[in-house]
């Protein structure tokens, strides 16, 4: 099958629109998803029944439905639910709020799990040094243990963002227009369609290959500089 | 100053104390020994409430430890502890360590925190070790760091959890050096340890423990001389002989 590439050289434009919408929901996913894992993480963890089961059981909901299936759900129903509430009568471009929420609250589910083995890896006899000198389990937690759960876990947490990165493609299903859409759009309309996928999925694959590299360098500098 | 009465405590069907009862008095120095897994270390979390107990009462400076009511944090503030395996931070800096909760827990400026955490660093001889992180220090560095640490909070008792035990041996002089220096300066301190030689210099009594019980309470001559036990003459012969 003979290929034409004609129509990837007046394409990075537009493509480069695509790829913000990428590198949106990359960023604010793995922000907001590690700051509300970190809170679910110590929740979970936390002494109160109550607060521990909430917790344990936003992350099992979330890591047992298939992302697709969320996006679906924050597309169809719950954004533009809580969009008529709030904005009665409007019609709004919800397209990449929808992605945004959606991402964040379920990388959260991931995020926590991984903040939470960084806790439980830090040593008992750390958090009583801690309460020792008279901090509270609260002082304790943010100013002792996270700081070390999470040093030692962002090899794990970046990882993470580059499948988050890889993942985002799915904003395919609710009509965003992501790096990946963009390229099947050109290629669709051109009728270059099997070139521009080849080639979006270079660009892809460049991408998380370097960051991945870049993530073993810093897990082997982590590793050898003086933090236990 | 540490009033410690009828003590219980169970691990499940375990029991790890047994009606424990002894005081130690304002500047005195009292070591605690017995074999492993007689309940010292229990015995002397109990004190800042670390552990919890279930039966009797830990009085400190007049304050119940046991008491729902009683704020721990500041009680522990209070009582200075030196663990086993140090536990200094290991992401923070020698002068880090020591500052933490002198500003969060008891509210000192940044400034006054530095010099008094570079007052006791000279007290305990490493006052050029500042900007290093714990991993760089030798484990009877670290030690010493954790007694500064603990002193910085202006303890009115301190509390030595087997502070020589995970020491290699070359090390266990310069930490009981620290030690002697502080008894002498008129410490309240209640110490687990197997060094009796430290015992013999300083501690005003020896508490010997067997099987979560408090089998002798006596002043340290009539300890070393004549143990009262068999069970204390055992342990004696035992790390003695060596």
């Amino acid at each position: 099958m003979p290929f034409d590439w004609s129509s990837i050289p007046g394409s990075p434009p537009i493509l480069w629109q695509g790829m913000i919408v990428t590198i949106q929901i990359t960023l604010v996913g793995a922000l907001v998803g590690i700051l509300l894992g970190m809170v679910l993480a110590v929740l979970r963890l936390s002494r109160s029944r109550i607060l521990s089961w909430l917790a344990a059981a936003y992350v099992t909901v979330f890591r047992s439905i298939p992302l697709v299936m969320v996006l679906f759900w924050f597309h169809l129903i719950l954004i533009p639910l809580a969009a008529g509430l709030l904005f009665p009568g409007r019609r709004l471009e919800l397209g990449l709020l929808t992605a945004l929420t959606a991402f964040s609250l379920f990388e959260a589910s991931y995020y926590a799990e991984i903040i939470r083995a960084g806790i439980m890896s830090v040593t008992k006899g750390q958090f009583s040094a801690g309460l020792a000198l008279g901090m509270n389990r609260g002082q304790v937690m943010r100013l002792v243990v996270l700081p070390q759960a999470l040093r030692r876990m962002i090899p794990l947490l970046l990882t993470q963002a580059i499948i988050l990165f890889q993942d985002s493609t799915l904003v395919y299903v609710i009509n965003l227009d992501d790096f990946f859409r963009k390229a099947y759009n050109i290629g669709n309309t051109v009728g270059t369609l099997n070139e521009m996928i080849l080639f979006a999925g270079a660009v892809y694959l460049v991408i998380c290959t370097l960051a991945s590299g870049c993530v073993r360098q810093l897990h082997r500098k982590l590793i050898v500089s003086p933090v236990k | 100053m540490i009033s410690i009465r009828n003590i219980s405590k169970w691990f499940g069907e375990f029991q790890a104390l047994n009606k424990c009862s002894t005081e130690v008095g304002k500047g005195e120095v009292v070591v605690v020994c017995g074999p492993s897994g007689s309940g010292k270390s229990t015995l002397i979390k109990c004190v800042n409430g670390l552990e919890s107990f279930q039966e009797g009462e830990i009085w400190v400076d007049g304050i119940s430890v046991a008491n729902r009511k009683t704020d721990l944090p500041r009680l522990r503030a209070r009582v200075g502890m030196v663990f086993q395996h140090f536990e200094l931070f290991p992401h923070l800096t020698v002068v880090d360590n020591i500052t933490l909760a002198q500003c969060r827990v008891l509210g000192r400026s940044k400034k006054q925190a530095v010099d008094k955490a570079v007052q006791l660093l000279e007290m305990v001889g490493l006052v050029e070790h500042q900007p290093k992180f714990p991993a760089q220090l030798s484990g009877g560095q670290q030690q010493r760091v954790a007694i500064a640490r603990a002193l910085a909070m202006d303890p009115i008792a301190m509390l030595f959890d087997e502070p020589t035990s995970a020491l290699d041996p070359e090390m266990i002089n310069e930490v009981l050096d620290v030690m002697v220096k502080l008894a002498q300066s008129g410490m309240t301190m209640l110490v687990v340890t197997h060094e009796m030689g430290f015992a013999s210099r300083v501690a005003h009594r020896v508490i010997f423990m067997d099987r979560g019980e408090i089998v002798e309470d006596r002043p340290k001559q009539t300890f070393f001389e004549h143990p009262e036990t068999d069970r204390a003459r055992q342990f004696l012969s035992k790390i003695l002989t060596h």
